[in-house]
């Protein structure tokens, strides 16, 4: 029964690490900028679901529609704004204004919100449901449920829509897409602004699981990094492998190692990747 | 030798002057500047020389300090504990260069970003040994009263970075800088002429680990205790890059100058602005990365006068 549960828990975690990493990745993969604000943009997330819950009592899911929108608008005008002078620039560049804004971004968070750990609790309390001897929360459950249909909802996105195909097209070939008459800038904002509103989402889904505090964005930034390296670059199937891979190695590291060695585990497998395997566990060639 | 490297030299001779201006506050600072000169002194040799992004440094200066750490608390003489590490920092960098070098670009940052946890953990978990997230003590060095104590440290760092500094100036004109700077600019061709790539990052990625180490080291002495989250503070493998890039790539006057400039912006900031200074560090950042993306080496005060004249 162990065995079960714990692949239960790797499917439901990995689900939610998916939901992490996706936007990072379409980001990487697009832009090719390794956007380290991605984890503060996560915390954010989780504190306007908390916020929004503790002050106007707007469940979660609600919070899901506000968040989208005002995350995609804040990235995209950081995209034009700042980015976008130094997108051709070396990878050390675009790497360092990322960090330099994940800083002003955090210690703003920090600032406000203080260090503290909050915890978003849902009143009356979801409870958990078991089959045999396997339990999972329900609160768990439904946002996993909630991160598959955000990265399926990206996965049509760009498949079958305009922008979406346009996305894919600047991310496999820049220079082709131009002379399609594709506006890359445009696409680059766009596709910066989808990463951001993804990471605000996953941070309203993080909020009803997870303690929210702001020194929790480099944990969620480093499991991004993961399954991104672990699943391939900018592939919705990919972070979903890589997601679930992730939470596995985790699990069973925590049961037979014990839950300090879960991090120093996971690094490992990293390293092994980047060295054996660079290209991920789904090929590097476009989303699907 | 150039005259750059020479007015180098110079600059470091002058910082050794300092204890002559003042009492323990000097002192430290001189100390913090000979640190993060270290720094960026040693990630120019991979980062500005053979242009691999390196965030390796804050791994490397935390399992330095670790090691002198617990090499003292066994009863070893500072000296010979810094020699050591110096050299297993050599050689454990040089053996890690081999595989994560085999990365580029962005994979090789992410790699090298990955040490810093790898070795945070494995430092937490190894309690015995380490003390775990309850941090290490470090037994006194020399213990002859305070303001003796800081002019030692002072000279201590003081002499590792006048070492640095000469070892980095002799990888520059050498072979190995000549080799690297080709690497930098098109790997596969300086493979093709039969340039060994593999052995000459190696290389580079064990010297810019080994005096970091060191320097690591002797902070760890200096300030009698450590934690993970202190030694292994990723914002170590951030600076030197921000140093470097503000200073100039790949000049190693421009990059110590970069180290001592944002040191001063580090006080002056810290001092007035305790609550909100990382986010000051980071709105520095931005502003010196879209307006002064070459360093402050490529200002030119001609270009002022003709906007003067200009205007």
């Amino acid at each position: 029964m162990l065995a079960v549960q714990v692949l239960i828990n790797a499917l439901v975690l990995g689900c939610l690490y998916a939901c992490i990493a996706i936007g990072f990745s379409l980001v990487w993969g697009v832009l090719n900028v390794i956007n380290l604000i991605h984890g503060s943009f996560i915390v954010l997330g989780a504190y306007l679901a908390w916020g929004a819950y503790q002050w106007a009592h707007v469940s979660p899911w609600y919070a899901l529609l506000i968040a989208a929108p005002l995350f995609f608008a804040f990235g995209y005008l950081l995209q034009r704004l700042l980015l976008n002078r130094v997108i051709s620039a070396p990878v050390l560049v675009t790497l360092t204004l990322t960090f330099g804004l994940d800083l002003i971004l955090n210690n703003a968070m920090i600032y406000y919100f203080k260090a503290d750990y909050r915890k978003l609790t849902l009143s009356p309390p979801t409870g958990s449901v078991s089959l045999f001897d396997v339990v999972v929360p329900v609160d768990r459950l439904i946002a996993t449920a909630a991160a598959l249909a955000l990265t399926g909802l990206l996965y049509l996105l760009l498949r079958r829509s305009k922008v979406g195909r346009a996305i894919v097209a600047v991310r496999l070939d820049r220079d082709a897409a131009v002379l399609m008459g594709v506006d890359v800038k445009s696409i680059y904002a766009i596709a910066f602004g989808l990463g951001a509103a993804l990471a605000g989402c996953a941070g309203v889904l993080m909020a009803l699981i997870f303690p929210i505090s702001p020194l929790t964005s480099s944990a969620y930034l480093g499991k991004a990094f993961v399954v991104c390296v672990l699943g391939g670059l900018g592939s919705v199937s990919g972070a979903l492998a890589g997601g679930v891979l992730l939470a596995l190695v985790e699990g069973i590291g925590s049961v037979y190692l014990g839950p300090a060695h879960a991090t120093t585990l996971s690094f490992v497998l990293l390293i092994i990747f980047l060295v054996v395997r660079p290209q991920g566990l789904v090929g590097r060639k476009g989303f699907e | 030798m150039t005259r750059a490297h020479l007015a180098l030299l110079v600059l470091i001779a002058v910082v050794a002057s300092l204890p002559l201006f003042g009492g323990a506050y000097a002192l430290r600072v001189g100390t913090m500047a000979c640190m993060y000169a270290i720094f960026a002194l040693s990630w120019n040799v991979v980062g500005g020389f053979a242009g691999y992004p390196s965030f390796a440094t804050a791994a490397f200066f935390g399992l330095g300090a670790y090691a002198t750490g617990i090499l003292l608390s066994k009863g070893v003489s500072l000296s010979v504990a810094l020699a050591g590490t110096l050299m297993a920092s050599f050689l454990l960098a040089a053996a890690l260069g081999a595989v994560l070098l085999r990365l580029r670009g962005h994979y090789f940052a992410i790699a090298s970003l990955s040490l810093v946890e790898v070795f945070r953990e494995l430092v937490n978990n190894a309690t015995d040994l380490t003390g775990g997230g309850m941090g290490l003590n470090i037994p006194l060095a020399s213990g002859s009263g305070i303001l003796a104590d800081a002019t030692f440290f002072f000279y201590a760092m003081w002499g590792l970075l006048v070492l640095t500094a000469l070892v980095v100036i002799a990888v520059s004109v050498s072979k190995l800088g000549f080799g690297l700077n080709c690497i930098r600019q098109n790997e596969t061709a300086a493979n093709m002429v039969g340039l060994n790539a593999t052995l000459y990052k190696s290389i580079a990625f064990g010297l810019s680990a080994c005096f970091v180490g060191s320097a690591g080291g002797i902070y760890a002495a200096w300030v009698h205790y450590i934690d993970p989250s202190d030694v292994f503070d990723i914002l170590y493998s951030v600076k030197p890059i921000v140093m470097a890039l503000v200073g100039g790539l790949g000049s190693p006057l421009g990059v110590v100058c970069g180290a001592f400039l944002y040191l001063g912006l580090e006080e002056v900031v810290w001092r007035n602005y305790i609550q909100i200074h990382s986010g000051v560090l980071g709105v520095l950042i931005i502003i010196l990365l879209l307006f002064l993306p070459h360093g402050l080496i490529s200002l030119r005060w001609a270009m002022f006068w003709r906007k003067v004249k200009h205007v």
